[in-house]
């Protein structure tokens, strides 16, 4: 599997990743050879077998009651917030 | 602050953790002592390994001195007062927690890992932080934001990754124990290149809460030590069942100190076919060396196949890009970590803090994964991979129904060059051929040291069935009680 600068930035538009013009043909360049790498998964025969859901056999996601547990730290929490006011975290404008 | 101040704790770096508490107990030595003298030792060493991205010496000296009165109130307990060093990936309340990256360079976590809170609760005293690859992806330790860790047995070599600054400081007698995660070998791996002993356990053995995810399916904690037996000591007050982590397993924890005296008559340890066929000669002669020691012990060797595990490295490099995409995807420059100057909107500011925050790596495990799982890939990868993932999982179920342990080696080569492979990932990547089938399927494994190649260290891994931690650390404390690989120590590091 070979990709083109297109299909590169199209995959970093949908990370949400800037790339630079620069590191572009790395990226083309190196995630073309991972994919080539990981490619030889498709000769393989997996006819009839499910894909793993858990590493551990019989194992299901646990749920909680559906409780507060938690106590409000929201001050320890937005210390490392770039941007704060009012107990609010700052964005660029969204809507004009 | 020179070494030469402290002429009656000169050997105390060289103390096992069992060693040190008989010297606490018997009131030799104080925790306090043991800290100052290991923070001095870091100073003298750690400009030269970079193995610590932090230093906590005023909290170390305060969770010291809380050790000192808890002994002299009359409490007791095998890490009471014991120093260790943090993998950067576990949250440490007020401390920052960088996780290798820029990322989160300013970022002071909140509250404690699970991990952390229970070595906490048990007496053990943080000393500082390890350095480590970015967000846990890497094999050399050369994609921290930090700059790479030396390995103490050649400076000019990597120390394996992604738990590199854990595995050169216990190398290294920075501390008696470091904690690290493995999430395709990044604890065993390690371990083998600066030659000490790490042990992975069991998917959900150890609490994953506070340890900053990577991939969510395969990401485990364990420890480094210089032995097995002290590895038994650390991982039994680091496992258990945690309410905080839905996958966090609700059985009880074996005694694994009471484990280490049993006999290894009888046990039934196979040699995978898919590991020794075209390994390098002296690498296979290691390899049978530890066999023939097995087997001195009573133990029956035999050869067998995995038949899938050749495909490990291909269907983790699916499926681990894939859950890394999605964990990485919280961080947006919003709520906490790096933001970029002057975003233009919205958007700008999304891809501008995570195009710069994260490293080359870290940037291209996300693109692989949100490749493989977009629309109209995701049959053909992802799900691909989970039905080998199976394959390979039903392999190791398969083998355990015959033998009790599997034996091989822990990476293809010794230690190499900084630099060497860090331009061409599938070939870093085809570093963790040995270790990453574990993770696939869950099961423990442990790498201790079983010899050299041109003067560097060599890992022996022992692969267990799920829960098979206290046989994987019997095994290795009886090979070690035959051996001394596990005893040498870097030339240069006194």
């Amino acid at each position: 599997m070979s990709l083109s600068r297109q299909d590169v930035e199209k995959i970093a538009h949908l990370a949400r990743l800037l790339i630079s013009e620069q590191q572009m043909p790395v990226y083309v360049t190196s995630l073309s050879a991972i994919l080539a790498f990981v490619d030889q998964l498709a000769k393989v025969d997996t006819a009839g077998v499910a894909p793993m859901a858990h590493p551990l056999a019989g194992q299901t996601q646990r749920l909680r009651t559906d409780e507060v547990t938690e106590t409000d730290q929201h001050d320890k929490y937005q210390a490392n917030a770039s941007a704060v006011q009012g107990g609010l975290y700052l964005v660029p404008r969204v809507i004009e | 602050m020179s070494l030469e101040n402290h002429p009656k704790d000169a050997m105390l770096h060289d103390r096992s953790i069992g060693e040190l508490g008989a010297l606490l107990d018997r009131g030799e030595v104080s925790s306090l002592e043991l800290t100052r003298h290991l923070l001095a030792r870091i100073e003298a060493l750690n400009p030269v390994l970079n193995a610590l991205v932090s230093v906590t010496a005023a909290q170390a000296i305060a969770a010291a001195s809380l050790a000192d009165r808890r002994r002299a109130a009359g409490e007791s307990g095998p890490l009471l007062g014991i120093p260790l060093i943090h993998k950067d990936i576990f949250c440490t309340d007020g401390v920052r927690t960088s996780c290798g990256s820029r990322m989160l360079d300013n970022f002071i976590a909140p509250y404690d890992a699970t991990v952390v809170a229970r070595l906490k609760a048990a007496g053990a005293v943080m000393l500082g932080k390890a350095n480590m690859d970015e967000f846990a992806m890497g094999s050399s330790n050369e994609t921290s934001f930090y700059g790479p860790v030396k390995n103490p047995w050649d400076l000019g070599k990597v120390p394996g990754g992604s738990s590199g600054g854990s595995a050169a400081a216990v190398a290294a007698r920075l501390a008696p124990f470091a904690t690290g995660t493995d999430t395709g070998g990044s604890i065993r791996q390690p371990a083998a290149l600066t030659g000490v002993t790490g042990i992975k356990p069991t998917y959900g053995r150890v609490s994953r809460y506070g340890m900053i995810a990577f991939a969510s399916s395969l990401d485990q904690a364990g420890v480094f030590t210089r032995s097995a037996a002290d590895a038994a000591t650390v991982l039994q007050a680091m496992a258990g069942f945690d309410p905080r982590d839905s996958t966090s397993v609700d059985l009880p924890v074996p005694d694994y100190r009471a484990a280490l005296g049993a006999s290894l008559k009888g046990l039934k340890i196979g040699l995978l076919k898919e590991f020794s066929d075209g390994l390098e000669p002296r690498n296979a002669a290691l390899i049978e060396a530890a066999l023939e020691v097995f087997r001195s012990l009573g133990a029956e060797t035999l050869e067998m196949s995995l038949p899938n595990l050749p495909l490990s490295v291909p269907t983790y490099y699916v499926v681990a890009p894939a859950e890394c995409s999605s964990n990485l995807s919280r961080f947006d420059g919003v709520r906490f970590g790096y933001r970029c100057e002057d975003p233009r909107d919205l958007m700008d500011l999304y891809k501008r803090s995570r195009g710069e925050g994260f490293g080359a790596e870290v940037k291209r495990r996300i693109m692989t994964g949100t490749y493989v799982l977009s629309a109209g890939y995701f049959d053909a990868y992802y799900l691909k991979a989970q039905k080998v993932r199976q394959l390979i999982t039903n392999d190791f179920r398969a083998a355990f129904e015959r033998v009790d342990l599997l034996l091989g080696p822990t990476t293809p080569t010794p230690a190499f060059a900084i630099g060497a492979k860090i331009d061409d990932p599938v070939t870093m990547y085809l570093n963790d051929i040995y270790t990453i089938g574990a993770n696939l399927a869950g099961v423990p494994a442990l790498s201790m040291p079983g010899g050299f190649i041109d003067g560097l260290p060599m890992g022996v891994q022992l692969i267990g069935p799920h829960f098979a931690e206290a046989r994987l650390l019997n095994a290795a404390h009886q090979y070690q009680l035959a051996t001394d690989w596990h005893d040498r120590v870097a030339p240069g590091i006194t």
